[in-house]
């Protein structure tokens, strides 16, 4: 099972903060994942419209759409970051 | 002397300089970021990740410390939700002369604006409410220090 951890806009567009998913068959890469997600439901289609402005955390390190989900339990999906 | 931080409290400024500044450098540098009002702003929240945020900001302390010769650095982040005035940002970095001070400052702002997991929602008088985007200059301005 992956838990997906949503934050800042793409979280208020999934209307949750996270979830647990059984990874779909197929979905190897993050970018593989993020286009299920907007595939799946409404609110996947309004949070993920635009896959080149979401950012990945896997394990707890920034990676790039083609990164490997591999056996990783844990990813975090969000927009480009705005602090300082 | 490394002091990392992310509070939802308010950023003590001269509390923070006191401590950081206990051992006596010959250079100290700061940074103070704050919430500005343009536009009719009423609230300016941030946004964190509860484990990844306070993770990155001690990573890019490590690096810092490990590129400059530092005697002291502090690098506090507020987060939830602020008014104008208040302060988001403390860096205080310390060092036996100027340059490795003022560089490992500007090095830590630089980067904590595009590697840290951190969102700014502004909120105005008007009603209007948005997540701020990410600006094409801080990429520029981070990417120097590669």
């Amino acid at each position: 099972m992956l838990q997906i951890s949503y934050f800042a806009w793409v979280r208020e567009r999934m209307g949750v903060a996270e979830e647990v998913i059984a990874l779909p068959a197929g979905a190897a890469t993050v970018g593989d994942l993020i286009a299920w997600l907007a595939a799946r439901d409404e609110r996947g289609a309004r949070a993920f419209a635009e896959p080149q402005r979401i950012r990945a955390a896997l394990g707890g390190a920034m990676v790039g759409a083609g990164a490997s989900i591999g056996d990783a339990r844990e990813i975090a999906l969000f927009p480009p970051v705005t602090g300082g | 002397m490394i002091r990392v931080a992310v509070q939802p409290a308010a950023i003590d400024v001269a509390g923070a300089l006191a401590a950081h500044d206990a051992g006596g450098h010959g250079a100290s540098a700061s940074f103070i970021g704050r919430v500005r009002g343009d536009d009719g702003l009423t609230e300016l929240f941030l946004d964190h990740h509860p484990v990844l945020t306070a993770g990155g900001l001690e990573e890019l302390a490590t690096q810092a410390a490990a590129r400059w010769k530092l005697g002291a650095l502090t690098l506090i982040h507020r987060i939830g939700a602020m008014a104008p005035g208040d302060t988001i940002v403390l860096v205080l970095a310390s060092s036996p002369h100027r340059a490795e001070a003022l560089a490992a400052c500007e090095y830590l702002i630089d980067r904590l604006k595009t590697d840290v997991m951190l969102w700014k929602r502004e909120s105005f008088a008007d009603g209007r409410v948005s997540w701020v985007e990410q600006r094409e200059g801080d990429h520029a301005r981070a990417g120097r220090w590669m």
